[in-house]
């Protein structure tokens, strides 16, 4: 089955850290992605970069920022093929934000 | 005889066609209709030599008939042995991997403890529905949810790795003990009896786990006060109980299981309350000793309803000036047993107009007969 692992982390997770501690958690993205079992990934821009579309009576509207104004924020993903929900919490397990205070939901790919 | 033969036999059954066709859906209307089949025949034709192979085998071929119905479910087939070619003289017990599934901690509590019920009990829908108190079709819907969720999100049907499985287990006996606790003392389906059984399945199929002894043991120690716990439909607490009444079997038989927990190196909640429920079956109670253990409990589970437990055996072992104090200090004003703990120390301290507005408080917040009966008398022998 493959399962999206869509990564949710604190604003400001990465404050006060040293250059050598965020190579450090940025190798760790990078391994999992060098996973066999990873198809996929991406790491997004901060969320202050994001702007939203809507559609409003048939007039797209655009405002500045992410879709809501939450303590997490989306930051990126992994799509990863696995043999069942065990195997891909396990790998959800690693992954670093989850050490700062972020999340991960793991959710099927429909029809896989 | 084919009750019998439901209650012993369904949840291996179940578990069998679970690990046949991968669906929990398609499992349960097959041993369903396995059994119903069974119902019909067997007064007829006489019950087979292997009943357990017999359920199996019509269990897989109504499984296969449904899939192929179905052409949703069409690719499942597919992947599937055909019935015929899978022996059926060794059925392999299954019935682990099916509480791991449900109790998977990815479901939602309350759909694992009626999962739980319904897969490895054998419980009806409606059965469930009245034990929580729900309504039917709301169980129906919880059941459907979870069973969705399973196949959907790929909740595995196997044992977990070994490193995540002591945390796996624990949501296994989380699950039991939250079935005994919702059974315990009153008169519904009897959910209690439900989990002692699950639990004792449970200590046959992972017999060195300690915490699953522990378990066992408390549910035991607890169980063998049920007759006690209630005369005329009124609450009777410990100190009053009928101690002829209690069943001096299960409490042997707890304490044994309790030995055997502690001897393998249970030292955690569950053995610690076992502790306490076994030095509770003693005439007279080692009061300091139960203090103790409650201190112990309070450390692991930093819990307030155990700091108000601890503080009714330090009544017993001090006096209620003491204990009073202890339950000043905790914050639990919405607690039933919080308000009925004060009022029966200030009772004994002879603050007759605080214990009644404490009874007060208790009987506002009460919601089982049983409690309301005591509480009503206790509270009208203060004069």
């Amino acid at each position: 089955m493959r399962y999206a692992l869509l990564i949710n982390e604190r604003p400001g997770a990465y404050d006060g850290l040293d250059d050598g501690q965020r190579a450090a958690i940025t190798a760790e993205y990078l391994a999992l992605r060098d996973d066999e079992r990873v198809l996929d990934g991406a790491r997004l821009a901060s969320a202050d970069t994001a702007t939203t579309v809507r559609a409003v009576e048939g007039e797209l509207l655009l405002t500045d920022g992410p879709f809501a104004e939450t303590k997490e924020v989306f930051g990126g993903f992994y799509l990863v093929e696995a043999d069942d929900l065990d195997a891909a919490l396990a790998l959800a397990a690693r992954i670093p934000a989850l050490r700062m205070g972020g999340s991960v939901e793991v959710r099927p790919v429909a029809g896989t | 005889m084919l009750d019998e033969v439901f209650r012993a036999e369904w949840a291996r059954v179940l578990a069998a066609l679970v690990g046949f066709c991968r669906d929990v859906d398609v499992a349960e209307d097959a041993a369903q209709e396995a059994f119903a089949i069974a119902a019909r025949r067997w007064p007829v034709d006489g019950t087979p030599d292997n009943p357990r192979a017999w359920l199996v085998t019509t269990g897989r071929n109504r499984a296969v008939d449904r899939l192929r119905r179905d052409r949703t479910l069409a690719e499942k087939l597919r992947r599937l042995p055909q019935p015929a070619e899978i022996p059926v003289t060794t059925i392999p017990d299954e019935r682990l991997e099916l509480i791991f599934l449900c109790c998977h901690p990815a479901l939602a509590p309350e759909a694992r403890v009626a999962l739980t019920l319904r897969a490895l009990g054998g419980l009806s829908t409606p059965e469930i529905a009245r034990a929580f108190l729900v309504g039917e079709e709301t169980m129906k819907r919880r059941l459907t949810r979870a069973r969705t969720k399973i196949r959907e999100a790929g909740i595995p049907f196997r044992m977990p790795d070994a490193d995540a499985l002591p945390a796996r287990l624990d949501a296994v006996l989380a699950v039991l003990y939250l079935i005994f606790n919702q059974g315990y003392g009153d008169g519904r389906v009897d959910l209690a009896a439900e989990a002692i059984r699950l639990t004792r399945t449970l200590a046959e199929l992972v017999p060195d786990a300690e915490r699953v002894l522990a378990l066992l043991a408390l549910m035991l120690l607890h169980d063998s006060r049920r007759a006690a716990r209630f005369v005329d439909g009124e609450l009777v607490p410990l100190a009053e109980q009928d101690r002829a009444a209690w069943d001096h079997d299960r409490i042997a038989e707890g304490r044994a299981l309790l030995d055997r927990a502690l001897a393998a190196g249970a030292r955690g909640p569950y053995a610690v309350q076992a502790a306490i429920a076994e030095l509770q079956t003693e005439d007279p109670v080692d009061w300091p000793s139960v203090v103790a253990l409650y201190d112990t409990l309070h450390a692991q589970t930093g819990s307030p309803v155990v700091a108000l437990n601890r503080a009714v055996a330090v009544a017993a072992a001090e006096g209620p000036g003491p204990a009073l104090a202890l339950v000043d200090a905790l914050d639990l004003h919405g607690y039933r047993y919080f308000h009925s703990t004060r009022a029966e120390l200030l009772r004994r301290l002879g603050d007759l107009p605080a214990a009644r507005a404490a009874y007060d408080r208790a009987l506002a917040l009460t919601t089982t007969d049983g409690e309301r009966r005591f509480l009503t008398r206790r509270r009208a022998q203060l004069g």
